[in-house]
């Protein structure tokens, strides 16, 4: 069960730095030099970059899982 | 502030009281009509009625359609459609067992009147950084924000009380974090959802008399995600459910594509001599959250209902916390 709870706190800090990421850093981006289009770049840019923060993200979860339930998924 | 409290009280009580009456003659009715299903976590044979997600769905409109009378918002009516399409979902797979897919897309079509109401704000916030503007990426999590809650909550409904005593502690968590936002309009539209939860909990709780089926799962994880959008509070809601995400991520990374549960050969858990539950060696199974807890040993199916309590109380004091960080920003 101990395991469990490190797992949920693990994913809350995720959360946590994710958002960080994507405020601090996704946020801000925009793009000027496609004129009317500006808008539907950043947005294609910004949505790739959230994919990949979430697949990222899954991969992390992954490894946390493998690593604090290795014996019970042994077994 | 004031203004809302005749309106919250009336639609608690309607909530709760709805859900809480009219489940008894359902049970009565659903076994007349033998729409039944074996609890196959007891000894003996007992056949358990199907679908509660009836008085659920009762309740969710008498509730809502009062505040809404109250209060005229398009996110009560974003809150009640889409609640009232995830029922339907669900009814139709209780009926008919439809393919893995069928759940995910046709929830993905229930969130679009959040949409078309416009009862959503396309700021993404999060706790101490602020806010991030996301206009075309914010439909995207919309329209898959709704079917993982949905199909979380009914993942979680393996054992009696599991998704309904669940539900409580989430949606109290969620309607606590809104009030702390001072977001109190969507606070008192969340609570009905926690006593709704609370009446069925009654007759869902082991022995279960009811189970919610897909109808009633999807309808109370549906709302909690709609509410979750139209309040704002997306990072919360995702927080308080993690326990039931968990089991649904678990599962996912151990089958590696989405499947319905009864199309599953391999069983996670099996019955020792005395009827606790206990974790199987079986690799074609899933893992599953229930199946881990057992994997230390054997449990009845009142202690493993207890220990994801523990976890669902953990995340929804987590919950909390990430809403007091969102007052915060650094």
């Amino acid at each position: 069960m101990i395991g469990l709870f490190a797992f949920l706190f693990a994913m809350w800090l995720l959360i946590l730095g994710g958002g960080g990421i994507m405020v601090l850093i996704l946020g801000p981006i925009s793009f000027s030099d496609f004129g009317e289009l500006d808008w539907l770049f950043s947005s294609a840019f910004k949505a790739a970059f959230a994919i990949s923060l979430v697949i990222i993200w899954i991969f992390v979860l992954l490894k946390i899982k493998n690593w604090i339930f290795r014996k019970e998924i042994a077994s | 502030m004031t203004e809302l409290i005749i309106p919250a009280i009336v639609s608690c009580v309607v909530a709760f009281f709805t859900v809480y009456l009219i489940t008894p003659p359902l049970i009565q009715y659903l076994q007349k009509r033998n729409f039944t299903v074996q609890d196959v976590n007891k000894k003996e044979t007992v056949m358990v009625s199907r679908p509660g997600g009836i008085s659920i769905v009762v309740g969710i409109i008498a509730s809502e359609i009062i505040l809404y009378a109250f209060l005229q918002l398009n996110e009560i009516l974003a809150v009640l459609i889409t609640s009232i399409l995830a029922f339907a979902i669900g009814y139709v797979d209780d009926r008919k067992v439809m393919g893995g897919w069928f759940k995910p897309i046709a929830l993905a079509f229930a969130a679009t009147p959040i949409i078309f109401l416009g009862a959503y704000d396309s700021n993404l916030a999060f706790p101490l950084f602020g806010e991030v503007q996301i206009p075309i990426l914010y439909l995207g999590i919309i329209i898959v924000l709704i079917p993982i809650t949905g199909n979380t909550i009914n993942s979680i409904d393996v054992l009696n009380g599991v998704a309904s005593g669940f539900m409580v502690i989430a949606s109290f968590s969620l309607s606590i974090a809104l009030f702390i936002l001072e977001n109190y309009e969507m606070a008192i539209v969340s609570l009905p959802l926690g006593l709704i939860s609370l009446a069925f909990y009654k007759y869902h709780k082991n022995p279960s008399k009811i189970f919610p089926g897909d109808s009633g799962a999807l309808a109370l994880g549906v709302m909690y995600g709609a509410i979750a959008i139209v309040g704002q509070v997306e990072i919360v809601a995702a927080v308080a459910l993690l326990p039931a995400v968990i089991n649904s991520f678990l599962f996912l990374a151990s089958m590696r594509r989405i499947v319905e549960h009864r199309q599953i050969k391999g069983k996670p858990v099996e019955h020792t001599e005395d009827f606790k539950l206990k974790a199987t060696n079986d690799t074609t199974a899933p893992i599953t959250l229930v199946r881990l807890i057992l994997a230390k040993g054997p449990l009845t199916e009142k202690q493993v209902s207890t220990q994801i309590f523990k976890l669902a109380t953990f995340s929804g004091i987590l919950a909390i916390i990430t809403a007091v960080l969102m007052r915060i920003t650094l």
